[in-house]
């Protein structure tokens, strides 16, 4: 079974979220979501400074085999973007959850927090799509 | 559940990722398929490709059987263990698989025999076919779904082989011709492939297999899945059944009008007059190769827009791991230059229209 670590937040379309503190979150994709890619080839990614809501497709994540949006889990401004994965697309699947991480948000509203799904909630969502 | 060949334990234990193909359980990859991809091209690599359809014909017959059966000419086959790639067309000169076949014999001596190999999706409908028509020759069509088979590929597959296998078959090995079989102590050795590079495809008994796959692996070659076939094929230019061609597309529509034997004129092979009237009136579409080296992967049904002559349709498309870069096979208009649009998530992207292959031992070969 996949990695699922506990203290990071979920959300269904298999985007992971820590919260840095300070209204700060870092974002990328689970270790479930890049065994179902394969090997990633090319991360597209917002810009810095873009302002994005919950639910908005903000890149894309092509493998070898298919292509995947990438939504953004909460509202905030893009305030940092991952640029060495424009170089090393493979640390998507090495690395999910550290070297792979996509983006940093600076949140609009950190009630959102409240809405993600925890370890268990993302666990059971996997299990119950396969 | 699917069928599972003679190698399915192992690719367990390798930790494969195992998927339905055409009702096999074949392995995907066993990890990285482009780490598996480019051992193939670097290196060596080794595929289970035992779900493959193993055919050999027999009988007084044989030969002419499969100069009607298939539209390349196996009388061009003069030394024994020779290989033929070719299209078995139904009459409206369409293509119901490719093929590789070998000759088994001296050519021209009583005895005679071919060993085939077709695809696994297409298995029962090619063995109908041949069977359909074999009614009016004195052959015999024996499947060998006990023999396994594994294609060993790289620019070191053939050395790796050798530290893997008795000395007799390893002295073999090392004086076997591209594109020749040959028998060695029960098992056929052939230097063909599906990859671009130098390489063995090897038939053996299925209780053999598991031993020498070890064997294999010791010399350091490494497993590979279905995954880095299918892009290594691509980077070679070789057609995919199902996706590049099928029974509505002509081999002239798919890049394979070399493997179309129209001399001698007088042999009537299946789907020879469909074929002539459609080279006499001239081909509406061609299959190609597109590249795109920017940022993105092209991928198969994509739209495909050529200015001023119409659409097109890519038949597969992926990631190079070789060149770093987006590479496709697509069926475009016939008059169709250098340059065309795709249709990706929306929007046009502009790529460059290529002859096929863009890789061929390890380096990129096409301008």
């Amino acid at each position: 079974m996949s990695n699922v670590p506990n203290e990071l937040k979920y959300v269904a379309s298999h985007e992971w979220i820590r919260d840095e503190g300070n209204g700060i979150v870092t974002i990328g994709i689970t270790d479930h979501a890049q065994d179902l890619l394969g090997d990633v080839v090319f991360v597209e990614l917002p810009e810095v400074g873009a302002e994005v809501s919950a639910g908005d497709d903000t890149g894309v994540v092509e493998s070898v085999k298919a292509a995947s949006d990438v939504y953004a889990p909460l509202s905030g401004e893009v305030v940092a973007i991952n640029e060495a994965l424009e170089d090393a697309p493979e640390t998507v699947n090495s690395d999910p959850y550290g070297d792979g991480w996509f983006f940093q948000l600076k949140l609009s509203d950190t009630s959102e927090l409240d809405d993600l799904l925890d370890a268990d909630g993302y666990a059971a969502h996997c299990e119950a799509e396969s | 559940m699917g069928h599972k060949t003679a190698l399915h334990a192992q690719h367990h234990a390798l930790g494969a990722k195992l998927v339905d193909f055409s009702g096999w359980e074949m392995p995907l990859h066993y990890g990285s398929q482009v780490e598996e991809h480019n051992k193939v091209r670097q290196s060596a690599g080794m595929f289970d490709v035992s779900h493959m359809t193993i055919v050999d014909v027999s009988g007084a017959q044989a030969r002419s059987y499969l100069r009607h059966l298939l539209a390349n000419d196996v009388a061009t086959l003069k030394q024994k263990g020779k290989a033929l790639y070719s299209a078995m067309l139904n009459e409206k000169g369409g293509v119901i698989d490719d093929l590789i076949v070998y000759l088994m014999t001296e050519p021209d001596t009583s005895g005679e025999w071919y060993r085939v190999v077709v695809n696994c999706g297409t298995r029962e409908k090619d063995l109908r076919w041949m069977a359909d028509q074999a009614v009016r020759f004195d052959v015999a069509l024996t499947e060998q779904p006990e023999l396994a088979m594994i294609a060993i590929q790289g620019p070191k597959a053939r050395q790796r082989v050798e530290q893997a296998v008795s000395e007799s078959r390893a002295r073999m090995i090392s004086e076997l011709k591209p594109f020749v079989g040959q028998e060695s102590e029960g098992w056929f050795i052939a230097r063909t492939g599906y990859t671009g590079e130098d390489g063995l495809e090897i038939m053996l008994p299925e209780d053999e297999a598991a031993d020498f796959w070890q064997q294999l692996l010791d010399a350091g070659v490494a497993p590979c899945g279905l995954g880095a076939r299918d892009t290594l094929r691509l980077e070679a230019g070789m057609n995919l059944y199902g996706s590049d061609m099928d029974e509505e597309i002509s081999p002239l529509e798919a890049g394979m009008g070399w493997t179309l034997a129209l001399e001698p004129a007088d042999r009537q092979f299946v789907g020879r007059e469909a074929v002539e009237a459609l080279k006499a009136k001239g081909v509406e579409r061609k299959l190609v190769g597109l590249v795109l080296t920017e940022r993105g992967v092209l991928r198969a049904h994509q739209k495909v827009v050529v200015d001023g002559l119409g659409e097109g349709e890519i038949t597969s498309g992926s990631f190079s791991p070789t060149l770093g870069y987006s590479i496709a096979l697509a069926r475009v208009p016939a008059a169709t230059g250098t340059s065309a649009e795709v249709e990706m998530r929306g929007k046009r992207v502009p790529v460059q229209v290529v002859r096929p292959p863009f890789v061929r031992h390890g380096e990129k070969v096409f301008s």
